[in-house]
């Protein structure tokens, strides 16, 4: 088992696979042994798909064509809410343990696979993803590779665990209102959660849908780049995937910050905000020459709409679970979703009235700038079982709100790089945000900002 | 006097065939003060008659 390999790119060993320079079946068999002697600890992956991933590296081995994969032998992992052929997709709960085995892969992992990448398991996460925490009653919480006392964040907690321990280059998450983000503020790992609409969700089990978005972790922005372009693609399967050309982001990571009108989102994402989040966004404006502080109007109520939206939407979904299987559940999830389905519709549809008028002036935003900068999560990991924290004076639970500064972002579903800020002891990230369909300008940003080394995915002992 | 969330808890989970057992009233009754608090915090806020929700339906 090779320790350069645990710390390689997915760039990296695509490039060593492709040109024959590394057999993807070494990466592999790397690749689980690795898993097998740090999983115990990080606790992220639930399941390993070993003989698959082994008989898939060997095909690729054996294509006379992998010079042209751009994944070639990558291996990743994937959320245990995305089918996985021969696996029930169990989504984090005790309930979907009894649904019947999925019997094709969802979407992104068939285009990973065509790209040459290769499946090596179903990770940990936060009961129907409704969580920010990473913990998991059923499975025991993902831990943070940094600090295994601490919390991953969540919901795709096993895929922030996974990336920044150095078992996967390259994992999938969900991100309905920060699961992506805030899991990589915890881990200190780049993630991607594209423009509501770019990447197909189907076959992936849901939550909200008027908020899911799935997309890539990875220690790199070129990796999230590539992981991302590969994924692209119209698909009739999933009713809010949008039609649109393939629009590549990798050619353009290259290009640097020049032109590009970067702004710090101030006010409500500095309140309540901790020195270290803070300090982690001033150090990523003044390495992206940012100095225009911006309102995002409403910000607050953007929030709080939702949450509303998540609450009630989430409980539509699990009605008929609730009624009858009330005690399978995780109870923090059960009684959330129980009052959610007592509030009155009324109510629901003022927060999709706000939620049109909050688009449209969030927009007029990125008329004057290309991207606005803001914390990701409002304080590095807490420890594992924290249930409380103080903001902006107010002491408030820690599992619904660590998702403040995201909550507000992917609501109108814009795209956004989580770029991790190497402090010491504990990473934390910064969110840049860009206008609908322009992964490509948040990719570019964050690429220049791991240039000057404002941004990086800092290594854990263990 | 009694709350009257707690009235209103009792009789919605009675209407709608929820399952409510006394240990878990305190922390759904706790749930649902927030998101009330948050959900009329949204609706305060004054829009037009004519405002149009977010998700829009075509035929």
């Amino acid at each position: 088992m090779s320790e350069d390999l645990a710390w390689a790119t997915a760039s990296d060993i695509a490039r060593a696979v492709a040109s024959g320079a590394a057999s993807a079946l070494d990466v592999i068999d790397d690749t689980l042994a690795r898993i097998e002697e740090r999983n115990p600890a990080l606790n992220a992956f639930t399941a390993i798909t070993a003989d698959r991933a082994r008989a898939k590296a060997r095909a690729i081995d054996a294509r006379p064509d992998k010079a042209t994969l751009p994944l070639a032998g990558v291996p990743f992992a994937v959320k245990n809410l995305f089918d996985i052929a021969g696996l029930a997709t169990v989504a984090g709960s005790k309930i979907n343990r009894a649904r019947a085995k999925a019997t094709r892969d969802s979407p992104l992992i068939e285009k990973l696979e065509a790209a040459g990448a290769v499946l090596v398991g179903a990770l940990n996460m936060g009961e129907y993803a409704y969580d920010f925490t990473g913990e998991n009653v059923h499975d025991g919480p993902s831990r943070n590779p940094h600090d295994t006392s601490r919390m991953t964040g969540g919901s795709s907690g096993g895929s922030g665990g996974a990336v920044a321990g150095g078992m996967v280059p390259l994992a999938l998450g969900s991100d309905t209102n920060g699961s992506i983000r805030v899991p990589s503020s915890f881990c200190g790992t780049f993630g991607l959660k594209p423009t509501y609409g770019r990447l197909s969700r189907a076959r992936s089990f849901p939550f909200v849908a008027s908020l899911d978005h799935l997309g890539p972790f990875a220690r790199t922005t070129r990796d999230l780049a590539l992981s991302y372009d590969a994924m692209q693609g119209f698909d009739a399967e999933d009713g809010a995937c949008v039609e649109r050309p393939l629009e590549p982001a990798t050619p353009e990571l290259a290009r640097g910050l020049s032109g590009l009108r970067i702004a710090v989102a101030g006010g409500y994402f500095h309140k309540g905000a901790f020195a270290e989040a803070l300090d982690a966004l001033a150090r990523v404006a003044k390495a992206a020459g940012a100095t225009d502080v911006v309102e995002i109007p409403e910000a607050a109520r953007a929030r709080a709409a939702a949450y509303v939206i998540t609450a009630t939407e989430g409980a539509a979904l699990h009605l008929e679970r609730l009624r009858q299987q009330a005690r399978d559940f995780d109870p923090a999830v059960r009684d959330r979703l129980i009052a959610a389905a007592m509030v009155p519709a009324t109510l629901v549809d003022k927060a999709q009235n706000f939620r049109r008028w909050y688009r449209g002036e969030v927009l007029k935003l990125f008329a004057r700038y290309d991207a606005i900068l803001a914390p990701a999560t409002p304080c590095t990991a807490p420890k594992i079982g924290q249930q409380t924290f103080v903001i902006d004076g107010v002491e408030l639970p820690v599992r619904p709100n660590v998702g403040i500064y995201t909550q507000p972002i992917s609501f109108i579903g814009l795209p956004v790089v989580a770029v991790p800020v190497p402090l010491t002891p504990l990473p934390i990230a910064v969110q840049v945000i860009a206008a609908p369909w322009r992964e490509d300008i948040a990719l570019r940003i964050a690429q220049a900002l791991e240039q000057t080394g404002a941004a990086a995915a800092p290594r854990p002992n263990l | 006097m009694a709350d009257p969330l707690d009235d209103y808890i009792k009789a919605a989970a009675a209407a709608l065939d929820l399952p409510l057992e006394a240990d878990w009233q305190g922390a759904i009754k706790a749930n649902l003060a927030v998101t009330l608090k948050l959900a009329n915090l949204v609706a305060e806020f004054p829009l037009p008659d004519a405002a149009e929700p977010a998700p829009i339906f075509r035929a």
